[in-house]
């Protein structure tokens, strides 16, 4: 069998948000489009999704955030990497991100901001086109 | 020296280089060979155990919980965790980490998971080597979780010193108990989820399969037959419950148990040649393999080979037996 460069990704809940349908379907979405997807489960600490990250190295990370939380949690996660020296890891955050705040997490190194209704199809490309290794 | 910064780093335990050096012998077997290459010497100090059984057994509930023990005893522990990746994508959904939140640190527990990327058999290709990574990483013990398996994936037995079967009530009659396969390759018998009904059933299903005492890996062709007749070893049934952790003591003494059982015996040096047998075929077939494939689209005489046997004038068995002379393997 040739062996291919496939693409592993990280879908995480962090923090207290209880609702996984939309991480679910985008764990499967990714898994459809030919990458191999590790759902962590609900109620991630910043410090277990940067342990997961180390040990599972994966290309692409995608928080999935409803609570509200995002302004919160995401810089530690990111603050964590850097402090690791991961610099190599897409890490994208979705879910309910108010336009006002995007500004603050993209500074932050955060990419993507995809909200409810967008297709599927337009993730994966996202993952596949904003690779950093 | 390629990748002899990550090779140092995972010498001195840093985990992110284990980390890295997995992701790069699961992406490439040239790059597998050269790190194996380095670290071969390292390796060898870990204890290997194989955890297997149905999907939705408990696997992943089992070895958290059993790592949590583990860890109690001031024990390093690898866990690797196979998946099923989809024939029809090449993607995967590795889910066993989901199950497996007991907190713990990132400097006791490694936990990796892992797609098995088309091998049949229950483990990935990769799995092998990262074996041999995260042992010389430092981990005492080095726990494989098989995909959740049918009847006869059976590989993890060449890879695992002790070779743990999670059963769970209500699933199979006494038929599957002495069916092939699987119920062979097991030391130790875990009858997972023992609150439920049908537990006792089970735990009696087995010990009756066990009273037959036909076929079990040590006293049959395996090893020596002399040796056979003076060492011996039962395979062990315990019921647990994962969620409460009730029983896993035990577990933990018989996988003790054995591990002594296998020291004591000579069974381990025995095994140990053994593994390095079937893993030197597997290697062996893969080299060859891609030998052939390119030989197959490079070479105009096979051409030729084709196009007789399209005419008859040759049959497939003779043409395999002209490439064999062509690759000088006769």
């Amino acid at each position: 069998m040739a062996e291919q460069r496939i693409i592993k990704v990280l879908v995480c809940k962090p923090g207290l948000d209880g609702h996984d349908r939309g991480a679910k379907v985008l764990a499967r979405a990714l898994r459809d489009a030919g990458m191999e997807v590790i759902y962590t489960g609900l109620h991630q600490t910043p410090s277990d999704i940067v342990s997961t990250i180390i040990q599972e190295d994966p290309d692409a990370v995608m928080l999935s955030m409803l609570s509200g939380a995002h302004n919160a949690l995401c810089p530690v996660i990111m603050e964590q990497l850097k402090e690791n020296g991961i610099d190599d890891v897409l890490v994208g955050v979705g879910g309910i991100i108010p336009d006002e705040d995007k500004h603050f997490l993209e500074k932050h190194g955060l990419k993507g901001f995809h909200g409810p209704g967008t297709e599927l199809k337009t993730i994966v490309e996202f993952v596949k086109n904003n690779l950093k290794r | 020296m390629p990748y002899s910064e990550l090779i140092d780093k995972l010498l001195e335990g840093n985990t992110r280089a284990a980390a890295r050096l997995i992701t790069l012998v699961e992406n490439d077997i040239e790059t597998a060979e050269e790190i194996v290459n380095v670290i071969y010497k390292n390796t060898g100090n870990a204890y290997i155990l194989g955890v297997t059984g149905a999907p939705g057994s408990g696997k992943s509930t089992f070895i958290s919980n059993l790592t949590k023990f583990f860890v109690k005893q001031g024990k390093k522990i690898g866990i690797i965790c196979v998946d099923p990746t989809s024939p029809l994508t090449g993607g995967a959904l590795l889910g066993d980490r989901i199950r497996m939140k007991e907190n713990f640190s990132l400097d006791n527990v490694f936990i990796r998971s892992m797609a098995n990327r088309g091998q049949l058999g229950g483990l990935a290709r990769a799995t092998e080597d990262s074996i041999k990574i995260l042992d010389a990483y430092g981990c005492d013990v080095v726990i494989v979780e098989t995909v959740g398996v049918g009847q006869s994936e059976v590989d993890i037995f060449k890879s695992a010193h002790t070779v743990v079967v999670l059963l769970v009530p209500g699933l199979g009659d006494d038929i599957q108990a002495i069916k092939a396969g699987i119920m062979e390759i097991t030391d130790v018998f875990i009858i997972n989820k023992m609150d439920l009904s049908g537990a006792d059933k089970k735990v009696a299903e087995i010990t009756q399969m066990l009273e037959l005492d036909m076929n079990y890996k040590y006293h049959s062709n395996n090893i020596d037959e002399n040796y056979a007749k003076i060492v011996k070893w039962t395979p062990k049934i315990v019921k647990v419950n994962s969620k409460t952790s009730e029983n896993f003591e035990k577990v933990i003494e018989l996988i003790e148990e054995h591990k002594k059982f296998l020291e004591e015996s000579g069974i381990k040096t025995n095994y140990q040649l053994n593994r390095i047998k079937s893993e030197t075929v597997q290697i062996l077939k893969h080299k060859i393999t891609k030998k052939v494939e390119g030989l197959i689209s490079s070479n105009s005489d096979i051409d030729e080979y084709i196009r007789l046997v399209m005419d008859k004038s040759l049959d497939p068995y003779s043409m395999a037996n002209l490439i064999i002379k062509l690759l000088g393997l006769e």
